[in-house]
């Protein structure tokens, strides 16, 4: 059992009492983060301010066999920072330091708690800025980000979190530090920065993390088509890709989703849209031009009834400030919503679009689609009013159907917002049991104690075992008959 | 450790004709097998593995075997397991730029394939032989990587079989994908160390319409670092930044992509940056291809020794001048080349009696590994390899990396000793 007075005396003696949260009311402050209908209440939450009280922290978590999870800035929307009740929050918010700008190198060196703007902002002036842009990026951290492989509109050509990271600082679930590759690239032995990147939370706390800046763009030309149908918006995409074009962002919202948005920041797309494009191309100036005009012709090819074309920057930031707010303007059409963030190849969806319209009418729940079109991650908000009997349950269930649905196209359950607490019931409709087992020797391998954000990510946990060495006592999940030895 | 196992056991599970006894040219570094397998289904790779940890037997994953010499020398070696029929394009997705296919695909010939519809892997190592599984293996990549970056940027999805058999796939055919961890990425550059890669799923690039290479004269090494530096913070998006060097000068080329104005336009304003360091023009057609033959080969003979430096960008003049320096006092004239938008130098050495190649080498390991980067022996004779560790240093990873190593392949059977720290 957790002493807890005796571990909030040991957290104390490394972080002081400001660096310790223990009073319940207090605590509820972390009890969720970006995904509110999972709340857990943690034993306590502490707030260390450097690499080594982080280690520290650590270590006391694992002499007192106390779970523990880190946090950064709370807006994941899978539950990944969901705090586990009899365990430790280990926040991240007063890690904010950017350590170092390498613009020779183009790197930056930067503590976990960063905010991901920042970034952009510390190097804009020597003409750089941090590519991947999740609509959260006024928040989020880097550290979640990491966690997390957080995308933006604009990894469609540039790539997610994961291609961007090339250096960590880990404190390892045992205490241990650990640094895995660097500013350099290839690092000889296994690419344990590509196993960490996107591993939500699991094996380990990231301390330090170097991030790849790139070079901001020659030019930028934004577009704006309205479509009668996201059919033909659909069309249009797959005509941009067909044409060789890479394009630096291509979203797609659908009726009601404008309707939302209008009500909301009123960004004024045009009316009467079934569906609108937002196309963004970036690059060298005579390269962009070329390809513009091409976009510009492909949307009138497939009917588009009007195109506005950004002339400046404040024009530009007006298309895109319907499609970042669209999340929050759900609000305005009903007074729940359950996101999604499934995937599919970007050619199966004109057909998924269509059968999503047929089960939303099947179960009389709206869906809005709000899209990163170019690479197929849908995000379908399926609306309720939880006031209703039953039909938070029917939204759960339809919301699932729209998963199977994608999955029937080969695609995926989540393309950017985890697996974390949330889908962790939907792992084995994408892989079988032996893909989620050798999956989870890369968590033992880390992990071996189960200690580190335990219970996320994959539906039935396993324990290690020791390799090689002598078996430790029983672990208490084991003993509680929940899960097997592995 | 028993070792009752005979060539006939393997014969029936992948057929007689795809069993034979290893001859000399099997060899590893010296190691010569016992046997050559080749399963042609995913299925008989794990029959064939499970055979083989059953009996304590070493096996290496061989694809063309381009790049049988990367690593230490082998600490043990019974079986071949040759991916050469597991050939397959198993798809071939165009609208979504998605390509699946199986480990044993040659990359030329998958390239050539996906021309048709005028898009390619962005991968571009020199062994175009090579097969999809062994680059991964190896990590292995080429000047395009400027641009597209390496192997774990664009393998989107990967089926492996364990040592002791188990198939497990992660990641999947949709270029956005978070759920589960990316066991991609750990397979990348895992040398055949943690299980068998059998197939393997790539994100897609289009061909470029134009091209365009521009090449400057440097004559010494601060003007090429401040070449470089000048065209990566310019706002040009080279498709590549390669350098060849030798006897304290050499030759940068910048490779513009893209449309055909685009192009032009491109290489101007890099004739002009790159005029500031050097004498530098926009070649022709001709001139062009044969800049790159040139170029493109490692700058080491088969036989010879060479080393890859991985470094930062900035890091350039002194890795060249270093690389002369150090080298030259142990008697040796380096020939160099180099990814020198990426930090990527090779260098080539030939000659000299071992004392001085090793400790040439050492020497100048320690120097690049003070300032962060690495210094990997990728090709050498066995013998210098092992006085050489192959790897370098691995820093305070290297007991996570055992512990890796240790849960997915227990037994170490799968190319043991080959990897970092002996692994
Ligand atoms: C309005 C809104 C819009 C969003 N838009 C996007 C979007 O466009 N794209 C996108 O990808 N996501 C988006 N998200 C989701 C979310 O912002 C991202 O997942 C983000 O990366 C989470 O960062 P965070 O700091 O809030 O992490 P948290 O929510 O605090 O934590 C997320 C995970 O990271 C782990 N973690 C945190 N810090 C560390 C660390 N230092 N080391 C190891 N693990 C750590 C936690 O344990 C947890 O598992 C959005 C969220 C909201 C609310």
């Amino acid at each position: 059992m957790l002493d807890r007075e005796r571990v909030i005396r040991r957290m104390e003696a490394v972080l002081g009492p400001e660096g310790v949260i223990s009073e319940r009311e207090k605590l509820r402050t972390y009890e969720c983060d970006g995904l509110a209908s999972y709340r857990v209440i943690p034993s306590l939450v502490v707030l260390p301010e450097t690499a080594e009280q982080v280690q520290r922290v650590v270590r006391i978590c694992n002499e007192e066999g106390v779970p523990f999870v880190a946090r950064g800035s709370g807006t994941g929307l899978s539950g990944g920072a969901l705090p586990v009740e009899e365990g430790v929050l280990i926040v991240m918010s007063r890690m904010r330091r950017i350590l170092e700008v390498d613009i020779p190198n183009q790197r930056v060196v930067v503590e976990p708690g960063v905010i991901n703007l920042w970034v952009t902002e510390e190097v804009a002036d020597a003409g750089y800025y941090y590519a991947p842009d999740p609509s959260s990026q006024l928040v989020c951290s880097i550290g979640g980000n990491v966690a997390e492989n957080s995308g933006g509109a604009h990894c469609l050509k540039y790539g997610f979190t994961t291609n961007h990271v090339t250096g960590l600082e880990v404190v390892l679930p045992d205490g241990q530090m650990v640094h895995l590759g660097g500013k350099a690239p290839d690092t000889p032995g296994y690419d344990l920065v590509g196993a960490f990147v996107g591993s939500e939370g699991t094996l380990g706390i990231a301390t330090k993390i170097t991030l790849r800046i790139v070079r901001k763009p020659e030019a930028v030309r934004t577009l704006l088509a309205a479509f009668n149908s996201p059919d033909e918006a659909g069309g249009a995409v797959s005509g941009i890709i067909a044409a060789g074009i890479v394009p630096a962002a291509v979203e797609m919202m659908d009726s009601l989703s404008i309707e939302a948005v209008e009500r909301g920041v009123r960004p004024g797309y045009p009316k009467g849209a079934g569906a609108i494009l937002i196309v963004e191309l970036d690059g060298p100036e005579a390269e962009v031009e070329h390809q513009f005009e091409q976009v510009e012709r492909i949307c009138r090819e497939n009917d588009s009834f009007e195109i506005r074309i950004a002339q400046n920057d404040e024009e530009r930031a007006l298309m895109w400030k319907g499609r970042k707010a669209a999340f929050a303007a759900m609000g305005h059409m009903s007074p729940d919503y359950y996101v999604q963030d499934s995937v599919i190849p970007r050619t199966a969806l004109p057909e998924v679009l269509r059968r999503m319209a047929e089960l939303s009418a099947e179960y009389g729940l709206r869906v809005a689609n709000v899209f990163h079109a170019g690479d197929g991650n849908l995000h379908p908000l399926v609306l309720y009013d939880e006031e209703k009997e039953g039909e938070a349950e029917r939204a759960e269930e339809l919301a699932g159907e729209i998963l199977t649905l994608c999955l029937e196209h080969g695609g995926s359950i989540t393309g950017e917002h985890g697996v974390g607490e949330d889908k962790k019931k939907h792992m084995p409709k994408m892989f079988t049991e032996d893909d989620l087992n050798v999956m989870q020797l890369l968590r033992c391998a880390f992990d071996p104690h189960y200690l580190c954000n335990p219970g996320k990510v994959f539906p039935t946990p396993r324990l290690c075992g020791e390799v090689p060495g002598p078996r430790r006592e029983l672990h208490p999940v084991q003993k509680a008959g929940l899960a097997e030895i592995f | 450790m028993q070792r009752t196992l005979s060539p006939e056991d393997f014969r029936q599970v992948v057929g007689g004709e795809h069993v034979r006894e290893a001859v000399p040219d099997d060899a590893v570094d010296g190691v010569v097998p016992s046997i050559v397998v080749e399963p042609g289904s995913v299925e008989e790779v794990s029959e064939v593995l499970k055979l083989a940890s059953g009996a304590g037997l070493k096996v290496a994953p061989r694809g063309s075997g381009t790049k049988m010499e990367l690593g230490n020398p082998p600490a043990g070696l019974d079986v071949i397991l040759s991916t050469r029929r597991l050939n397959r394009i198993i798809e071939h997705a165009a609208g979504d730029l998605v390509a699946g296919v199986q480990a044993g695909v040659r990359l030329e010939d998958l390239q050539e394939e996906l021309s048709g519809a005028n898009q390619m892997l962005a991968l571009d190592p020199p062994e175009a032989e090579g097969t999809v599984g062994g680059i991964v293996a190896a990590d292995a990549s080429g000047p395009r990587r400027l641009r597209y970056g390496t192997a774990r940027d664009l393998l989107i999805g990967i089926t492996v079989v364990l040592a002791d058999g188990t198939v497990a796939r992660a990641g999947g055919k949709v270029v956005k994908n978070v759920a589960g961890y990316d066991l991609s990425k750990l397979f990348t550059r895992s040398l055949g160390t943690l299980g068998v890669i059998v197939e393997t799923i790539w994100r897609l690039h289009p061909v470029p319409f134009a091209s365009g290479t521009v090449a400057a004269e440097l004559e010494d090494a601060a003007s090429a670092g401040a070449a470089v530096q000048s065209i990566l913070h310019s706002s040009l998006v080279p498709g590549a930044l390669e350098l060849r060097w030798r006897g304290g000068r050499g030759r940068l080329a910048v490779l513009i992509e893209g449309v055909k104005p685009g192009v032009e336009a491109q290489s101007r304003a890099a004739r002009e940056l790159l005029g500031e360091h050097g004498e530098a023009r926009i070649l022709d057609e001709s001139e062009e291809d044969e800049l790159w033959s040139e170029l493109l080969p490692m700058p080491w003979e088969s036989g010879g020794i060479g080393l890859k430096i991985a470094g930062v960008p900035a890091g350039l003049p002194d890795v060249l001048e270093s690389v002369e320096r150090i080298t030259g006092r142990y008697g040796f004239e380096p020939e160099i080349s180099g990814h020198a938008g990426t930090g990527v130098t090779f260098v080539g050495l030939s000659g000299g009696d071992e004392d001085s190649r090793a400790a040439a080498i050492g020497e100048l390991r320690r120097g690049v590994e003070e300032r962060g980067g690495s210094l990997v022996l990728v090709q050498a004779p066995a013998e210098l390899k092992r006085r050489v560790e192959v790897w370098g240093s691995t820093g305070d990873a290297l007991q996570l990396m055992r512990r890796v190593k240790e849960r997915f392949d227990p037994g170490y059977i799968l190319n043991p000793g080959r990897f970092v720290g002996g692994i």
